[in-house]
Order: C-alpha cells, then structure tokens, then sequence
C-alpha cells in the first residue's frame, strides 16, 4: 500500500483544544485517522468515514422496597465505513490501535475493487452545537449520590396510595464521548449524556391486580435530579395505574380516533416518520415513495422532525455522520416537503443531508432515523374536537407502536385512554391496539388544537436491529377514522 | 482468546475481585464474530464484518449485589481499576439477603449428550461461496414479475464461545455457529407496496436451505396484493407456525419467577391447575440435537432438564432462577426455556385450513402488546381470510383483542407443520372466537 505525500506534512494541521482532548481520550492523533482513511479509501471508495466511540453507563434499580442493584456497561472502539455510490463497507475494531484500525478499515475498503488513488484532504474541524448543557457530568457523580433519589420515589408512591403492591424504580445514565473523521478532511466530536427515570406501579384492589409505569429522558447531567422530579414521577405512577381499575374495551372497528397533546406524537412517528425515512425512498419501498411535493394533509398540517430541542433526547450535536443537526419540516401546510436522510440518500437525491444520519453504536452503520418528530398547533380546542365526536375513543398514554413501511399499516398500542360518548370523555379504556394506514390517517386528521407538547418519556426507536433515542409530541387532534381493538358483542 | 485463556482470565477477574472484598463472584467472557452480506440490484449493497468480545462480573459485597460489563478486557491494570469502582459503589446498595449464587448441587458438572450447535468449520469457509448464495437468492426473484419494485437478499453468519465460572465451583463454556439466509420483496398493488420477507437458518453451513428463499419471499409479496380489512366480528383464526411465537410468549412470560413474584403474571397459584385447553402440551427439551434452545446449562449454571410446563392444558411447572426462588421460597429450577416443544396435532396447515368455515389465517403480527399482570391483549395483524376451507383475499390492518387466559382456553387445534428455526418449535395454532377489529 502506498500512502499519499499529504501524510508527511499532516503534524501541521491546526486543531482546537476541544478537538485535541477527543484525540487524547482516544489515543489517536490526525496522521493516524488519515492512515487509516487512507487504507479505507485504497480500493477506490468514493468516502469512508470513521467512527469512534466510548460509551459509560450505569443503571441504579429498586425492587421490593430497596435500592439493591446496580449496573453497569463499557463499550468502546471505532466503526469504519467505505461508501461506493449507494453500496456500504463496513467493519469496527474495539481497539484503536494503528494495526487493528487497519485491518478493519482493509476489510471495508473491500466494498469497492479497483485500486483507487486517494489524495487526503486538508483537516478541517466542524464544531459541534450546543443544544445539552449540562453542570454535573454523570461520570462525576458516585452511586450513593444517586440512591437516595430512588428511593424516595419507592417511599412516595407507597404512602400516595395504599393500594400499592409493588414499585419498581430505574435511574439510568449514559454518557458516550464521540470522536468523527473522514475522507473529506471533516473532524468533530460530541459529548452526550442521556439520562432516564422509570417508575413502574402495582395496585391490588379487591384482588384486581393492575400495573402501569411512568418515566422521563432528557440530555441532562445529575442537576436534573430533584425532590421535585421524584415527587411528580411517584405522583404520575399512580394516576396512572388507578384509571385502569375501572378501565373497559371499546367495541371493535373503525371509530374516531381523538389523540391526546403530547405521547400521542406516536401517531407521526409509526405513521409517517418511518416511511418518510429516505434508505426505503430510494428504494421505493415506501407507500411515500412517489408523494414529494405532493398535498398529504389539510393545510393546518406541518410536521417536523427536529435534531435541535434543548436537552432533548432525540437532540444530537452533530449526527453520527458529522453533518449538521437539522429542524427538518417533512410535511409543510399540508404538502409533502422533505424525506428524512443520512448521507447515502441526500446523495441519492442530489440534495444536503437533513443531519438525520444516526447509529446505534460505533458497532453498526448509519441509517436515516428520527431525532424528534412533532407536529405544530392547529386552527381548533381540544374541547372543540371532543365534542365533535359521537362515539371513539381518546388516547393520551402509550406504550409501542409498528409499521409496515411498504404497505403502509401501523399500529401503537394505548395504554389507557377513554371512551368517548356524545361529545364527552366517559368510561376509561385500556390495553388495546390501533391499527391504520399511513397516507390515509395523515389526510384523516381533520382537527387540530392550540395545546402542542413534546412527550419526554423514554421512547426508543428500533429500526434494522439498531435502537436510538427519540422523542415526539402532538397537539391534540382527530383522526377520522381508525380500526380500534376492541369486543364484538 | 482461545477458551483455556479466556477461562484463564475469569478466574483472574474473580480472584482479584474476591481479594478486593467481594464475597461471591461470577464472571464471563466471550468473543463473537460475525458477517453480512446484502444484494440488492445485482451488486452488493452492504458488506459488514464484526468481532467482538467482552467481561461480565457480577458482584456481591456485602450481601449487595451488583452487575458490570466492559468490553475493555486486554489491559489488566484498566480491568483492575473497573472491578476496584464497581466494588466501591456496589457499597452503596441495600443489602439484598436473596442474592446468593446457586447451590453448587445443582451445577452442570460436566458431561452430557452431545447438542451439536458449533460448526468446526466456521472459519473455513470461502467468502466466495457466501457471495455466491446470496447472488443466487436474489436471482430467483429479478424478471420474474412485473410487479416487483425492490429485492433485498442477504447471507449472515456468526460464532460465539464463551466460558462462565463461579467463586463457588461453576466451569462451563460453550460455543455456537449460525447461519442464515433472507430474502425480502416489494411489490406494486395499487397505492400500497406490500412487502414480504423469507429466510432460512441453520447451526451448520452444510445444513443450511438455499433453495426457494427469493421464490417464496416473492410468492408471498405477490400474494398480499389487494390486502385491506374486512368487517370486524368473532372468528376462528389460524396463526401460522413462524409467528405464533408472538402469542406463545406472553404465555411463557407469566411462568417466569420475577413475573410471579413481581405481581406480573396472569398465572399466579395456579400451578396443577388447568390454565389452557386439552389441545396444549408442551414439553421443554434442552437435548435436542441442534435445536435453537438446546444447552446442557443455564445463564446461572444450573444443569438444564427435559420437563413437562404444560400437560394437556395443566400447568405443571414455572421458571424458577435462584433469585426468585429464593423470595417465593420455592425451588429454583433453572429461570429460563430451552426448547418449548408441542405436542403435535393431526393436520398440517392446509388441513387446518381445510376445517375452517369462515376465519382468518394470520401470517404476521404489526405490533400491539399483552398486559402481564391481567393477560389482556390486542395486537395487529395481517393474513387471509379463510371462507369454506379455502383461501379467499388477503387481509391487513386489523387486531385481534382478548385475553391469554380464554385465548389459550380456546385452543382447538396443534398443527403438525413445526417451525424448527426457533427455540419456540411452533407449528400452526387454530384458535376459536377470536375477536377481530376491522371495519
């Protein structure tokens, strides 16, 4: 293998501190990325990248009254990445030494098969955003810390209520130091804590056993943790277990759907976001894949996908492709605007990436994924929509969702929720799945109200075996017609 | 590593984190590698390589408990320091009087039936040939119909070994190979692009199907075309073997220790009780040759045993780990399945088919979930509707809604078509007056 001239003159290269100290952190400096750039890019790729990665985090449980176990997790290493038109090399190497690096980078240069000239490109350093701020870093904060939090949710919850049987309490944080480079000459890095709550509740009333759960996420450091927080999680836990003591099913079929302000934002996410995702765009195996440009929705329709909330969980830096984080508007009054793209896509398309390139972990290779996906308020009340509704259902708490990308069903199973009679919220329902059919339910919200609010539970989106933080949030709005689970009489 | 190193450096971890005050240890190490290929438009798409390895160690000090993992296993010095934290803020915790390793009785100790779920020849084999498989998959598909919009074929592969020992006397190490092929199609029908996806898997290279993956994974994109929902209503409703998982796994979930204990299970007390139709036997087989499940110990040590869970719809045994055990003061008896076995019915799917006069015949679960602590269920799926015996349209967005309990109870067939690709050896399941949303 020859290397290019450029290598002997790279201890020139003018980097920051910020920069120097991800360098640091993984032992490497800017000769080796571009010695290994170089071998990714020896067998004609058009771009290779590298991905480096060192992920912290710890899991703190309660079970049976006591904070009596704790968990932790180490990942580390470097993803490497050759691109040739539409086709992906990939490999990593859980070690960042020179010759591991290399081997890798040599099995995903393989991708492409000529023997290529590459000259390396001047460095140049993309400075991340700014959008997690945060005083305390978790890798800071000690274990006994932590604890006392955890356990007074335990405590709250069982002097709330004295149906309660069992509590199960989880503080969960992750820190992951991020170091990016690639043939372009592009160097970056990020910073990312994430944090979650979850509390989950069981009631026995009269021998009724019921449970729901409750949690928050947020890109926040130990300062997020407050009595405050734990008095409104504990709070939360219960309401939300105690509606479903007298919860019933509605009756099967189709039926209007009214979806509460905030999680209902599951709503965009199964029915829209996913096929709006450009990989199956591209291939035409999206019900969207001939819709750009086109009227999808009523005009009060605009629906976002976002990379730049404020500590928001689905936020990103930079994405996992060194591009810029965007706030992207997929549907714009009413008219399909932008897929949702990763670099092999935008490419495709001959437009910039939207920043939605994200991975799971240096161990596998960017997709075009969701950040936070929301839609903006609408022209109607909430009162207004309930009362236009005969018999459906409201919805407001949820736990999954799915779609089928090509023929366009999906699905996200309600929690609790009620019925809806006359105009007015009855009897609470619980445990059933919706199902619809994206393009429809997208022209079927024919309300929308004033009350938008982003949903910070703990929501993990899973795409091709790879799993990323997101977020959604919606206003409260009516979906026409949808085919709620429910009994037949 | 090979396997005497990695048994080398577990024993290394634990001894070093039992001189540093932690009272019972348990340590693992594995490596893994893997690859894919994916075809798409007659070139490969995406080529992927993976190895990797890692150390868990779970600790008890001071009757706390706690669990750590870094796949930062090769520098001692760094491996020092993490077990030095992790036993630092395992002080921390709440005592925890449960926590205990296994009772050394019940530890695999060595021997046993030969499972043959490692392929020797792993590394042997031409990536060429792999290559070639794969070209092959996605040829039995390109031009054959005018519909189709997008192929996707792909090879993967991987092996796994690893070693587990205890501060308490366990040893064991295992390995494991796999390899699979898969083909996914997108066809035109209408505004909607159904998709369907086929593969087939094996512990041995020389075993595995090549053969009619694109072909079926093509027949089957085909045959969806038109789907749409018909009116909601009771039916009788067939699941076919590869996804009657779905339903069989929150079955399995109540009989878990932490689900009984947690309050989160719809068969508390309810052992030697009948909980399911006559139909239901299932036997949990941990010997069967190159079967998905099989191993001769669990993730705690314990040697694993052929039971029966449930025998004509009586309920005869939970999964009880030592944890759990513990709490409910019950004997542990390894927390987790192997192979769930059924005992066949008379009829393959078509004559399940054949007996049904109007129903549903689902082929693919679209998510929806079940309560754990009440059994109540709605999921969404799509399939066929099944009039007089016979295959009439296919059928998309529904969901089924219920509870496990009348569901199993409803069990009115076992088919004979099982699904030997999973640790869930499912054949075809018929149910009675299932109720179904649609229209």
């Amino acid at each position: 293998m020859v290397l290019p001239p450029i290598m002997q003159s790279c201890s020139n290269i003018q980097i920051s501190d910020d920069v120097k100290s991800y360098l640091d952190h993984f032992e490497v400096n800017a000769s080796m990325l571009q010695k290994v750039i170089a071998t990714a890019m020896s067998k004609g790729g058009d771009y290779a990248d590298l991905f480096f990665e060192h992920n912290i985090s710890n899991s703190l449980g309660l079970e049976d009254g006591k904070v009596n176990r704790a968990y932790s997790n180490i990942d580390y290493g470097v993803g490497i990445r050759v691109l040739k038109g539409d086709q992906t090399g990939f490999a990593y190497s859980e070690s960042v030494a020179i010759n591991d690096m290399i081997n890798a980078a040599r099995m995903a240069a393989s991708i492409a098969n000529n023997a290529g000239d590459f000259d390396s490109k001047e460095t140049t350093e993309k400075i991340p955003a700014d959008y997690y701020r945060i005083s305390r870093k978790w890798e800071d904060v000690s274990v006994g810390e932590k604890v006392p939090y955890v356990q007074k949710i335990n405590d709250n919850v069982f002097r709330l209520d004295e149906k309660v049987v069992k509590v199960n309490v989880s503080l969960n944080d992750e820190t992951a130091y991020v170091l990016f480079y690639n043939s372009e000459g592009r160097l970056s890095y990020d910073y990312r804590p994430l944090v979650s709550f979850q509390v989950g509740c069981t009631m026995n009333r009269d021998g009724q056993i019921e449970n729901s759960y409750t949690g928050r996420s947020f890109r926040k450091g130990f300062e997020w943790v407050t009595d405050e927080l734990t008095d409104e999680l504990a709070r939360e836990a219960i309401d939300r277990t105690n509606i479903l003591f007298d919860a019933t099913k509605p009756r099967a079929g189709e039926m209007p759907v009214v979806m509460g302000a905030g999680g209902s934002g599951i709503l965009l996410h199964e029915a829209i976001g996913h096929t709006f995702e450009a990989d199956f765009n591209r291939k035409g195996t999206s019900i969207f894949s001939d819709k750009m440009g086109k009227k999808v929705a009523e005009n009060f329709v605009n629906i976002i996908d976002d990379g730049t909330l404020l500590n928001n969980r689905g936020s990103i830096n930079i994405d996992d492709e060194g591009n810029e984080v965007r706030k992207t508007y997929l549907v714009k009054d009413g008219i399909l605007n932008s897929y949702i793209h990763d670099r092999i896509s935008s490419n495709h398309y001959g437009i910039e990436s939207t920043g939605n390139g994200r991975r799971q972990s240096f161990r596998y290779v960017p997709l075009p994924r969701m950040r936070s996906t929301y839609m903006e308020v609408g022209p109607h009340t909430r009162e207004e929509i309930i009362e236009n509704v005969n018999y459906g259902v409201y919805v407001d708490t949820f736990s999954n969702g799915q779609v089928q990308i090509g023929a366009g069903d999906f699905t996200f199973f309600v929690k609790s929720g009620y019925l809806i009679e006359n105009g007015k919220l009855t009897q609470p329902i619980k445990d059933i799945n919706i199902i619809g059919n994206g393009p429809r339910a997208l022209a079927d919200i024919t309300m929308a109200a004033s009350d938008y609010l982003i949903d910070n539970s703990t929501w993990m989106c899973g795409k091709g075996g790879q799993s990323v933080p997101v977020t959604c949030g919606l206003p409260t709005v009516l979906v026409k017609k949808l085919t709620v689970g429910g009994m037949n009489s | 590593m090979t396997k005497e190193e990695k048994y080398t450096h577990a024993k290394w971890a634990m001894n070093y984190a039992l001189g540093k005050g932690s009272q019972e240890v348990k340590v693992s190490i594995f490596d893994s590698t893997s690859s894919r290929v994916e075809v798409r438009e007659e070139k490969i798409e995406k080529l992927e390589q993976a190895n990797q390895n890692g150390l868990s160690i779970r600790l008890l000090v001071d009757n706390k408990f706690s669990s750590h993992s870094t796949n930062r296993l090769a520098n001692k010095k760094e491996l020092e320091r993490f077990i030095n934290e992790a036993i630092a803020g395992t002080k921390f915790l709440s005592e925890d009087e449960y926590r205990k390793l296994p009772d050394p009785e019940l530890y695999y100790k060595g021997g046993g039936e030969e499972l043959k779920t490692y392929d020797a020849g792993f590394r042997e084999i031409d990536p060429q040939s792999k290559i070639d498989m794969v070209f092959a998959v996605e040829k039995e598909v390109v031009g054959k119909d005018e519909r189709i919009i997008s192929v996707t074929a792909s090879y993967f592969d991987g092996m796994s070994s690893q070693v587990m020992v205890t501060s308490n006397g366990f040893e064991g190490d295992s390995e494991n190979t796999y390899y699979g092929l898969n083909a996914s199609v997108s066809v035109k029908g209408g505004d909607a692009r159904p998709q369907a996806n086929w593969g087939e898997s094996s512990l041995f290279y020389e075993n595995l199907k090549t053969e009619s993956v694109g072909k079926t994974a093509l027949d089957r994109a085909l045959k969806k075309i038109g789907q749409g929902k018909i009116e909601s209503g009771k039916m009788t409703m067939i699941v076919e073997n590869r996804t009657a998982g779905q339903l069989l796994s929150p079955l399995i979930s109540a009989l878990y220790g932490s689900a009984i204990q947690q309050k989160n299970s719809f068969l508390i007390d309810k052992l030697g009780q009948k909980v399911a139709s006559e139909k239901l036997t299932i036997i949990d087989d941990p010997f069967i040759v190159s079967g998905r499940g099989s191993t001769l110990f669990d993730s705690e040590g314990l040697a694993t045993k052929k039971r029966m869970v449930f025998d004509k719809g009586v309920l005869r045994e939970y999964y009880i780990d030592t944890y759990y055990g513990r709490k409910l003061n019950m004997e542990p008896n390894s927390g987790s399945t192997t192979n769930l076995v059924f005992e066949s019915g008379d009829k393959d799917l078509e004559g399940l088919i054949a007996s049904v006069e109007r129903g549903i015949l689902v082929t693919g679960f679209n998510g929806g979930n079940s309560n754990g602590s009440t059994g109540d269920f709605s999921f969404g799926i799509d399939g066929f509707l099944i009039g007089k015996g016979r295959i009439v349209r296919p059928v998309s967005e529904m969901n089924i809604t219920g509870n496990m309990k009348q569901l199993w109870m409803d069990l009115a067939e076992v088919g004979t078509d099982v699904y030997e690709a999973s640790s869930r050896r499912t054949p075809s399941l018929l149910f009675n007056n299932v109720d179904f949303s649609g229209i």
